[in-house]
């Protein structure tokens, strides 16, 4: 039983990271339809900003985090401005190589620049872990869990409650209605595309610490984040944050009770299985489907 | 004219071992072309069926393993207490052995993930890959897992008059390759230009039509996954056996992407493109080495392939072909182009 806890426990902080991956790539999937690739090389460029905050420039490991969503935006915008606005109107498939270019060009450039030694990053937590009953965790994770649900509260505000969330929904529903009513679909796209981008720095700046940094950490961010999109249904953010915590579910009971070197292949069997059981995904609302 | 530039082709490729002594550039020569031929594998589903299969490695990885185990032997343990005892056999079964089952696997997986488009098929396929390198990983006494299958033995046939042969040197793999390529080459355009190629355009086009003239989709596409799964287990075979061991690096993403890359850059769609683009990112590595660092090689992949979609989108081979020869009317669409591109801008 306390085993069990635990594993919940470890869910409640991964699913949250999770999480944010999942909202990130759902805005740009369902809005800009394009599968972004480079989500994974978002998730390792946060992680290394972290690196880079705290141990080169020295400082504050909780200022790093904010610099990394910062950053990730930024890049982000970067990759939309040159990459993805010139290829507006192409086919699916040429939006998704090159992609895949970006990433394979951009994974290498982390791996030349940051070279392939994981690194890892001093935090300010103290080491011994938090003891709640039969349960512990590390403050660490604690903070780690604390900030995502931050995160995922002010995105959700963001996308519900203001006039860009409004013009981003709009866009999604419906582009060319939306594009009558005066909205600014390209600067829409942009925005999607930080915004997405900047969630997964945010998550790859919090789970840095947490394990180790190096340049093909993004790999595995980048298929979890799919598995969670697909999961939760295309554009739907609580849909994605549902997945992130059944996806860490999965990996935690899959991890803890099967074996532990399958529990990356969590996310992998998720996506075949919905994909072949249900593949609107399972909280599609009904207008959105195909 | 056509036979005769492929006659051509051909013999120029046989040559190149008569002028070329370099061990070193052999060996690239031997590798790109074992990825040619999972290269023009990709092709027959990428380029002729319009399916961004990103899963491909998963069946050449397959074909090297089931090609390593059955010419090594192996003895591991099944659920419910069984065991797998298997005694090694002649590589030569290895190699067909892992056509047959590769093909299986394309079949398992087209018949699954042909029920999806677009960008899912994309996700589907490439989780399917994973999902095989973290049990090739995983399931240490079948495979050794991250120790690696290691002495594979090279592949033996047998020559009418001759006896057995080994191939061991350079040379005869060299000529192994070059000759499961021509037959590959071979196969894939008998198909491409068969009834049932026109089945596969006709449902790139325009699925709608083509399902309303009566083409089985499912059929369709479950035929050209098993083929294209099969030349690539195939050519896992002979990665197996020319380099003689295996771990489960071989089921990386990467792998994937070469052979994408080398598709997208000849031409997909086009016979001879995925030689063009293969023989092109299979020795750019040899000439790029003296100069660049490994992962600025990569740096510089990644940007090949965006400037090539930006630039030629369509790849080399169709770019110079519509400059230089006029169409042949044997491959013209079943599906009226008009309806194709209604079709797409309601999609866009």
């Amino acid at each position: 039983m306390g085993q069990f806890l635990q594993h919940l426990l470890n869910m409640l902080v991964l699913g949250g990271t999770y999480a944010l991956l999942g909202i990130g790539l759902t805005l740009i999937f369902g809005i800009m339809n394009v599968v972004n690739f480079t989500h994974g090389v978002l998730y390792t460029f946060g992680a290394y900003i972290m690196f880079i905050v705290v141990h080169q420039l020295g400082i504050n490991f909780f200022l790093a985090l904010p610099l990394a969503v910062l950053a990730g935006w930024l890049l982000g915008a970067a990759i939309e401005l040159t990459l993805l606005r010139p290829l507006r109107g192409s086919d699916i498939d040429t939006t998704m190589l090159v992609m895949i270019g970006a990433w394979i060009a951009m994974q290498s450039g982390a791996l030349w620049i940051w070279g392939g030694v994981a690194k890892s990053v001093a935090t300010p937590f103290p080491e011994a872990p938090l003891v709640l009953g039969p349960v512990s965790v590390s403050w660490l994770r604690l903070f780690v869990l604390a900030a995502a649900a931050m995160l995922i509260v002010v995105t959700y505000l963001l996308i519900n409650k203001t006039k860009l969330g409004g013009a981003m929904r709009a866009t999604f529903q419906d582009r060319d209605t939306a594009l009558l009513m005066g909205v600014n679909v390209d600067l829409i796209y942009t925005s999607t595309f930080a915004i997405g981008s900047s969630l997964a720095a945010a998550a790859g700046a919090l789970l840095g610490p947490v394990y180790v940094i190096f340049p093909q950490m993004g790999d595995l961010a980048a298929v979890k984040a799919f598995a969670i999109v697909i999961l939760g249904g295309l554009g739907n953010i609580t849909g994605a944050v549902i997945g992130g915590f059944i996806l860490a579910l999965a990996e935690e009971l899959g991890a803890g009770y099967v074996s532990s070197g399958y529990r990356d292949a969590m996310g992998f069997l998720i996506i075949i299985a919905v994909l072949i059981f249900k593949p609107t995904g399972l909280f599609a609302r009904s207008e959105r489907v195909g | 004219m056509r036979l005769a530039v492929a006659l051509l082709m051909v013999a120029a490729f046989a040559s190149v071992p008569l002028w070329l002594r370099d061990p070193y550039l052999m060996n690239a020569l031997i590798t790109t072309g074992i990825f040619i031929i999972g290269a023009m594998s990709l092709n027959l589903l990428l380029g002729f069926t319009g399916q961004l299969s990103l899963g491909h490695i998963a069946f050449f990885g397959i074909g090297a393993y089931v090609s390593a185990l059955t010419s090594l032997g192996f003895d591991a343990g099944l659920p419910f207490g069984f065991r797998m005892v298997h005694e090694p056999w002649p590589p030569i079964i290895g190699f067909v052995l892992a056509i047959i089952v590769a093909g299986f696997c394309g079949y398992l997986v087209g018949l699954l993930s042909f029920r999806v488009r677009g960008a899912y098929f994309v996700i589907v396929t490439i989780s399917f890959a994973e999902v095989v390198r973290l049990v090739a990983l995983n399931w240490v006494e079948l495979t050794q897992g991250p120790l690696a299958l290691t002495n594979i033995p090279s592949i033996t046939i047998g020559l009418p008059g001759l006896g057995d042969l080994t191939l061991r040197t350079k040379l005869q793999n060299y000529y192994l390759v070059l000759a499961v390529a021509i037959i590959a080459y071979v196969l894939i355009s008998r198909l491409v230009h068969s009834h049932f190629g026109r089945a596969m355009r006709g449902l790139m086009e325009n699925e709608t039509l083509a399902v309303s003239v009566g083409i089985d989709v499912t059929k369709t596409l479950t035929l050209a996954a098993v083929i294209s799964a099969g030349i690539a287990g195939a050519a896992g075979s002979l990665y197996a056996h020319y380099i003689r061991i295996i771990d489960p690096e071989v089921f990386a993403f990467i792998n994937t992407v070469t052979m994408v890359i080398m598709v997208i850059t000849g031409g997909k769609g086009s016979l001879a493109g995925p030689v063009v683009g293969g023989v092109i990112f299979g020795l750019l590595p040899v000439f790029l080495r003296p100069i660049m660092a490994p992962e600025a090689q990569w740096i510089a992949y990644g940007g090949v392939l965006i400037v090539i979609l930006f630039v030629l989108p369509r790849g080399i081979v169709p770019s110079l072909a519509q400059r230089f020869v006029r169409p042949r009317k044997a491959i013209e669409t079943v599906v009226p182009v008009a309806f194709a591109e209604r079709d797409a801008k309601e999609h866009a």
